[in-house]
């Protein structure tokens, strides 16, 4: 079902195998990499598994060029969390990164090549107004002004509508929740925020302790509407898997934490693809012991949506159910975030407001993008 | 026509960017006819008439290397080649680097690029692309003029950018394009109607963020940005450049060439 994938798969399992490849083999896997946001990833892993003489010119070019935005990337955050350090200094309780910016503030594996849009934060609810406060004291705005948006996230989401900073243009996520408030699943933030880890290197900020990265990845991954980073996000998974799942009493440890923020079942899809896909190293006795394992027949179900929904990434990837899948997967993440009295109208809210006022609205200007070149299609454009 | 004296390669191996212009589905497929360009399956421009097919081409590969080719120190301007030495032309547009561009390239000069100065950064040495050079409104007609030898390839009219048309790039920089060259002038040139001509030193300094504001990605590229472009304008004489009369201008840069 992804079998399109499999030449970036491939690698993935076994860097070393990028020796030696042909030169029509390169072309698909870099692609394939490109389109999935991995080419950056692949460049770092290429640059520790392989002699640089066994890789093609080309092909090393063209990662270099997405490890270079990678590296850019990461001096933008460390900037960042320097300028949010500031903004958030007298704040109470801790400040703890998600995802991206964790794994580059903390120097996790995941990070090597990596690239990401926003920060993500997750923060007490107590202290939700007195963040969001401070940030806009220091130059962060919400891009969302309509009413509706404001009461879509405020009530109902786990975070605040995206901040983007006047000046520098970043996009910062504010979260107080790692689901949302109307989720099926209820998890229990507090305990996350509670074990926390402060980082050395930037100490106004945590990072959650390893167990909770992984759940956190795997809830993420598994609440996702929109697949297009769902192999990147895979990817992270397996590398963080691979890195903590050396030291004893991991696997233990995170299965009584997932019973404990009641996660289990995100995490059980979690490590079942990642081992799939992926071939990461699973003890087969933590997938047995999972809490709040899905019955055989939900899991065969479930697999036929998520295993084409990763093949979504490049064309090469597409089978006949993959848009099929998709919309599956995408009815069932706001199926899994609203009770069915909210959603109904929400998506028929949406629906009104993507579809049919764009057409009784005034045309937008146009976007430029630079060398003064054609306009660009706004949202649509390439990684 | 334009693309005459390339060599032609089979659609395998590795390639840079997969890219293809294709006519749009729906009615504007037969009605007032629209093409769109692709960068293997992602389409980031809006599409345009079929008219402009050529030009939307050559924009599209343009964008391709200022978006992606970040193993480069990209500098949004034209290069080319006299004796051994590159001269680089950074130019806010209207300041005539195409039509200087063009002329050059019609007198003997290399030409590398009419709009990407591509920087290697392994030995700071500036990759040619050799590409059709872009000419915009009145240029096309002074060049005409200038040689009327000169193969210029159809007119794309009510472009955003007015009517554009393209240069066939001379045959011996086509034949040269895997041969860097070594800049030796930065020349921020500005024509001005009726201006004497006119060459002055230009202070390093601000060469230095000159060239830095005109780069596409200096700053992704982070210190080897900053090393590169100090590399660069460390080993060059860097000028202002006013002129009127195109062959009063190629007079100034074959002298500066000698």
């Amino acid at each position: 079902m992804t079998s399109g994938l499999l030449p970036l798969l491939q690698v993935l399992r076994n860097p070393g195998s990028m020796s030696g490849m042909s030169d029509d083999a390169w072309d698909l896997v870099l692609r394939q990499a490109a389109s999935a946001g991995l080419l950056g990833r692949l460049g770092a892993l290429a640059t520790q598994m392989c002699p640089s003489e066994d890789l093609p010119a080309a092909a090393k070019t063209r990662m270099q060029s997405a490890m270079t935005l990678a590296g850019q990337q990461h001096r933008a955050v460390v900037w960042e969390l320097a300028q949010l350090s500031r903004a958030m200094a007298d704040l109470q309780g801790p400040v703890v990164l998600l995802k991206g910016a964790a794994y580059t503030a903390a120097g996790l594996a995941p990070a090597a090549g990596r690239t990401f849009s926003d920060i993500d934060i997750l923060i007490p609810k107590t202290q939700l107004d007195a963040a969001e406060a401070a940030l806009m004291l220091h130059g962060w705005h919400g891009n969302h002004h309509d009413a509706y948006e404001q009461r879509y996230y405020r009530d109902w989401m786990h975070e605040l509508p995206p901040m983007t900073h006047i000046a520098r243009q970043t996009v910062l996520d504010l979260h107080h929740n790692i689901l949302p408030e109307t989720a099926r699943i209820k998890t229990r933030p507090d305990l996350l925020i509670a074990a926390a880890r402060p980082l050395a290197d930037h100490p106004r900020f945590s990072i959650p302790c390893p167990t909770d990265q992984v759940l956190h990845s795997t809830t993420h991954l598994f609440h996702e509407g929109e697949w297009g980073h769902g192999l990147r996000d895979l990817v992270d998974l397996d590398a963080l898997l691979r890195e903590y799942g050396r030291s004893p009493g991991f696997w233990n440890d995170l299965l009584g934490r997932a019973r404990e923020l009641g996660l289990g079942k995100p995490l059980f899809y979690g490590m079942r693809y990642c081992h799939r896909l992926l071939e990461t190293p699973i003890p087969r006795e933590t997938m047995e012991k999972c809490p709040q394992r899905p019955s055989p027949l939900a899991a065969w179900i479930m697999d036929r949506l998520f295993l084409p929904a990763f093949g979504t990434a490049h064309h090469t990837g597409h089978t006949t159910l993959s848009g099929v899948a998709s919309l599956c997967l995408y009815v069932r993440s706001h199926w899994l975030r609203m009770p069915l009295g909210l959603l109904l109208p929400h998506l028929a809210k949406k629906s009104w407001q993507r579809r049919i006022k764009p057409l009784l609205d005034k045309p937008q200007g146009e976007v430029q993008v630079g060398m003064g070149g054609p306009p660009a299609r706004s949202n649509d454009m390439p990684p | 026509m334009l693309y005459a004296d390339f060599p032609f390669e089979e659609d395998t191996g590795l390639r840079d960017f997969h890219v293809r212009l294709d006519g749009v589905t729906g009615p504007r497929r037969w009605y007032r006819p629209q093409v769109n360009f692709w960068l293997d399956k992602a389409s980031p421009f809006k599409p345009l008439p079929k008219e402009h097919a050529f030009a939307l081409l050559e924009w599209g590969m343009n964008w391709c290397i200022a978006t992606f080719s970040h193993h480069y120190l990209l500098l949004h301007a034209a290069v080319l080649e006299r004796r051994g030495q590159c001269v680089i032309l950074p130019g806010e547009p209207g300041a005539g680097k195409s039509t200087l561009t063009a002329a050059l390239s019609l007198c003997g000069w290399r030409l590398l690029s009419d709009e990407l100065t591509i920087i290697d950064r392994e030995d700071g040495g500036i990759v040619p692309l050799a590409r059709p050079v872009s000419l915009k409104n009145r240029s096309i007609e002074i060049i005409r003029a200038f040689d009327s030898g000169a193969v210029v390839g159809q007119a794309a009219h009510d472009t955003h950018k007015g009517t554009v048309a393209h240069l066939k790039p001379p045959t011996d920089s086509v034949r040269r394009m895997g041969e860097k060259g070594r800049a030796v002038h930065v020349i921020f040139p500005r024509w001005a109607s009726g201006a004497r001509i006119q060459l002055r030193p230009r202070a390093k300094a601000e060469a230095f963020m000159q060239t830095a504001t005109h780069s596409f990605n200096y700053s992704r590229l982070g210190r080897l940005g900053f090393d590169l472009n100090a590399q660069l304008i460390d080993s060059c004489k860097c000028w202002d450049f006013e002129y009127s009369e195109l062959e009063e201008a190629l007079r100034t840069f074959e002298e500066l060439t000698r």
